[in-house]
């Protein structure tokens, strides 16, 4: 079966410094995937070169059977892969539903028309609000981003990547920061995402990991060091080594 | 071909007193804006300040000229430091946008007052006697004012480099520019570090337009004339380099000088039009660090 | 940045947003000697409400805006000049068309880079503008100015007469029809769009919007209207100077846009209108304290009034609401 998204040794370096070496990695559509590994693994570096942030030094990234290499991150957000930020990087000034409609109009391919007011566009709002409806923002919609509590920011994040409708979404630690009382709203969230999309989670807190994971990855010093169900991850002796160690052990 | 090649020489000795004025000046941008992101539009009048600090010094006070040199230097570092404790540490997390107005107002301000104090005309400097005659140099005769200016110009710019690359304010310096999170997580206090270093640039942009004001006219005007060459060398150069500048600063002054000694008809056009294909080129200039 | 705009904002034009037009007709009435003035007035509104459009809205920093402005007005002046193109409209539409292209060929360059390397690339192409003209004597007039730019009746029945009255009211309308253009985009997905950049760039790429296109025509149609207003310049001056180009005036023109009001599109309005008349009272008297005036008041308004005059205007009114 062919993957929805595959890199095939995929490297990246600065200089000297290897920060990815023939990463390669494969995700099928609805798949519940995590990525994990200790800070500086290279998990960033990876998101980042599958959006197009950073180019890859060498390598190939697929989406579909299509080679996405070298299109910028518009491009490929357009063809369906996209992501969340770790740090909040939401339009702070900008109203909530602002923030969802401005990508939900892309999509639509109605971001550049110039000639009718924007609030013309029923379509896009009203695709904006149910989807801020279904995360339990609805009555949020008309406030600042930076009026609302640290984890509804977090949703408004999850909510602009639904917007566009992706078949790959990189969710990129969605729970960081969240205090622990919120933290299970998020966790909701994710559950409920829609099933045909392929999730592709970064996160350090392993309890949201072995909640929401089918399927493990763990990255050490760039390279991938194994892969597998959470049991099997949990039970790898190599793993436990180099990562759960230091948090379980 | 005898005529040609003494206008070569001539070219390049000028070109090379103007590109060491340029640097002298504008190093201490370079650094300010490499060590605290801040877009100092106004490095400028800190040149005129000098300039005019010399001048007055030597006509009214009667100051000989070295010591005006020097006052020049440490009353414009002095003056720097109020400025920057006062006005610019309040905009350091501030917007481009915002650093870029308030720092066209201080120049808006700076010329205005050195417009009420010293008048629309250009400063003459008065040099001393064993400054205005021509020195032998290899059986050449080069203006001695100009092999001094050159040969200042170099110990600053020596002291400077040694500075920076031996001593312990430098190796602070280096790591902020590198990093001012983890510079300040190991304790460096980065508040009196960007106020020291402001001040030393400060005081070189003072020095070097002290120095060069018989190259670079002395008039109320000079902070919005020769903006764009400052931040053209920085530009070109690199931010928060000590070297990059160095080289932007002698390519430009030579280019510059030939283009106005053979092409005067075309003025500043090939410089302009030089700077944009080489940033174009190299966004990050010639030696930018960043990748 | 208060007034909103997306996908929620009423685009009806409210009861306040008439109230500039009203003024500038009764101003026609009621000041004939002050018309010439007051046609320079509307015509920097126009090249303000150009500059806020990219930099009020999609967030580009420019020292170079003048270029747009000076390359209009010196074609529009020597099409008439030497050329003998004297009709207005189409020495307006020519300036557009130049400054279009310079716009979108120069923003194709700049908009990919960032930071200090873009704030230098838009100063070193608006001193190569000035540098052509003030060298290519024979074209611009150098340094002395075009002069002898005749402009044939508007629509071949309205003369340009000595005392400014077509000359002000050709200004209003043009504004007029810049502001409608800029109002309806502002509100227009695309304004939404533009805003979204100036928040958050990183954001926008991460959304899947083509974040350059979008901002190279924003630029572009930018450096149109400053082309149009330039060529306004043109045409009711008779006359164009150096003054046009350079740093100079695309500084004093941000002075003007923040004084009124960044990225609230009435800036550009109150801005200009401040700036022009204290200049023509005060300026002449006391140049230099004029030119610290104007320094001061950038720095204070940076330090502590970022919206300026428009922003400290919102603020005295939500503090009366709140005691009513």
């Amino acid at each position: 079966m062919s993957a929805l998204l595959e890199t095939r040794d995929l490297c990246k370096s600065f200089g000297a410094l290897r920060v990815a070496e023939n990463i390669s990695f494969h995700l099928e559509a609805g798949a519940r995937h995590a990525l994990i590994g200790p800070n500086g693994a290279g998990k960033t570096t990876f998101v980042n070169m599958l959006t197009g942030l950073l180019p890859p030094s060498s390598g190939l990234i697929l989406l579909g059977g299509e080679d996405i290499t070298g299109l910028a991150q518009a491009a490929r957000v357009k063809r369906g892969i996209g992501r969340t930020f770790q740090i909040n990087t939401l339009f702070r000034d900008m109203s909530v539903l602002d923030n969802v409609a401005l990508g939900v109009a892309e999509r639509r391919g109605m971001a550049a028309r110039v000639w009718h007011p924007a609030s013309r566009y029923h379509d896009v709002r009203e695709e904006a609000l149910g989807l801020l409806e279904t995360l339990g923002l609805a009555e949020d919609s008309g406030k600042r981003v930076v009026d609302l509590p640290y984890g509804k920011q977090r949703l408004v994040e999850i909510a602009i990547a639904l917007g566009l409708k992706l078949r790959v979404l990189l969710l990129d630690e969605p729970a960081a920061g969240v205090p622990a009382l919120e933290s299970g709203m998020i966790l909701q969230v994710l559950d409920r995402l829609p099933g045909e999309i392929a999730v592709l989670i970064i996160e350090h807190d392993m309890d949201v990991v072995f909640r929401f994971a089918q399927r493990i990855t763990v990255l050490v010093e760039g390279t991938v060091l194994c892969e597998g169900t959470p049991p099997e991850i949990a039970g790898d002796a190599r793993v436990q080594r180099v990562y759960l160690g230091e948090r379980y052990g | 071909m005898e005529v040609f090649l003494s206008s070569l020489v001539s070219v390049a000795f000028h070109g090379i007193a103007y590109g060491m004025i340029l640097y002298v000046i504008s190093v201490g941008l370079s650094v300010t804006m490499g060590l605290m992101g801040f877009v100092n539009l106004a490095h400028g009048a800190f040149a005129m300040a000098g300039g005019y600090v010399l001048t007055s010094a030597i006509s009214r006070f009667g100051l000989s000229f070295p010591l005006a040199l020097a006052l020049a230097f440490i009353a414009v570092a002095a003056a720097s430091v109020l400025l920057e404790r006062w006005l610019y540490s309040r905009l350091y997390d501030a917007g481009e946008l915002e650093q870029v107005l308030f720092t066209i107002g201080l120049i808006f301000m700076a010329v205005a007052a050195a417009q009420v104090t010293f008048g629309m005309l250009q400063r003459p400097v008065l040099l001393p006697d064993y400054l205005k005659g021509q020195i032998s140099v290899l059986g050449r005769d080069f203006p001695a004012y100009r092999v001094f200016l050159i040969a200042v110009s170099s110990a600053m710019i020596a002291a400077l480099w040694f500075g920076v690359e031996r001593t312990l304010w430098g190796a602070m310096v280096r790591a902020a520019v590198d990093n001012r999170a983890m510079a300040q997580s190991i304790g460096i206090n980065t508040r009196r570090l960007f106020t020291l270093t402001f001040a030393l640039g400060s005081g070189l942009a003072g020095l070097g337009g002290a120095l060069g004001a018989e190259i670079i006219a002395i008039q109320p005007t000079y902070p919005f004339e020769h903006l764009a060459y400052f931040l053209i060398v920085v530009a070109v150069g690199g931010l928060g380099s000590l070297r990059g500048p160095f080289a932007a600063a002698l390519l430009i002054g030579v280019s510059d000088t030939a283009c106005k000694y053979w092409l005067p008809q075309f003025g500043a056009f090939f410089i302009y039009v030089a700077t944009i294909f080489l940033l174009l080129w190299r966004p990050a200039g010639l030696f930018g660090r960043r990748v | 940045m208060t007034r909103a705009v997306g996908y929620a904002a009423d685009p009806r034009i409210r009861f306040a947003e008439w109230l500039p037009w009203l003024a500038a007709v009764a101003g026609f009435f009621l000041l004939p000697e002050y018309l010439p003035l007051g046609a320079r007035i509307l015509t920097y509104v126009l090249f303000a409400l150009s500059l806020d459009l990219i930099l009020g809205y999609a967030g580009i920093i420019t020292l170079g805006h003048s270029a747009f402005f000076g390359l209009g007005a010196y074609v529009a002046g020597i099409l008439a000049a030497k050329l003998g193109v004297t009709d207005p409209l189409l020495l307006l539409l020519a300036a557009a068309c130049a400054a279009g292209a310079l716009g979108i060929a120069t923003g194709a360059v700049i908009l990919r880079t960032h930071g200090l390397t873009q704030l230098m690339l838009t100063l070193a192409i608006a001193a190569v503008c000035l540098e052509i003209a003030h060298k290519a004597t024979s074209i611009t007039g150098g340094a002395d100015g075009l002069s002898g730019i005749t402009i044939a009746p508007i629509f071949g029945a309205f003369k340009f007469d000595l005392y400014g009255r077509t000359a002000y009211l050709w200004c209003l309308a043009l504004l007029f029809a810049g502001w409608w253009v800029t109002r309806k985009m502002i509100y227009s997905p695309f304004g939404a769009t533009l805003c979204g950049i100036r928040e958050n760039s990183v954001r926008m790429h991460a959304i899947g919007v083509p974040v350059y296109r979008r901002l190279l025509t924003a630029y572009t149609i930018s450096a149109m209207l400053a082309g149009l207003a330039g060529a306004l310049l043109a045409e009711t001056n008779q006359f164009v100077g150096l003054n046009v180009l350079g740093f100079e005036p695309s500084g004093e023109l941000m002075v003007m846009l923040i004084l009124g009001g960044v990225g609230r599109l009435y800036g550009a309005f109150v801005g200009p209108l401040v700036y022009l008349i204290a200049q023509d009272f005060l300026a002449k008297q006391f140049p230099e304290y004029w030119y610290f005036g104007i320094g001061l008041m950038l720095v204070v308004v940076v330090l502590f009034a970022r919206g300026g005059i428009l922003g400290i205007a919102d603020r005295i009114v939500a503090r009366a609401r709140k005691y009513v």
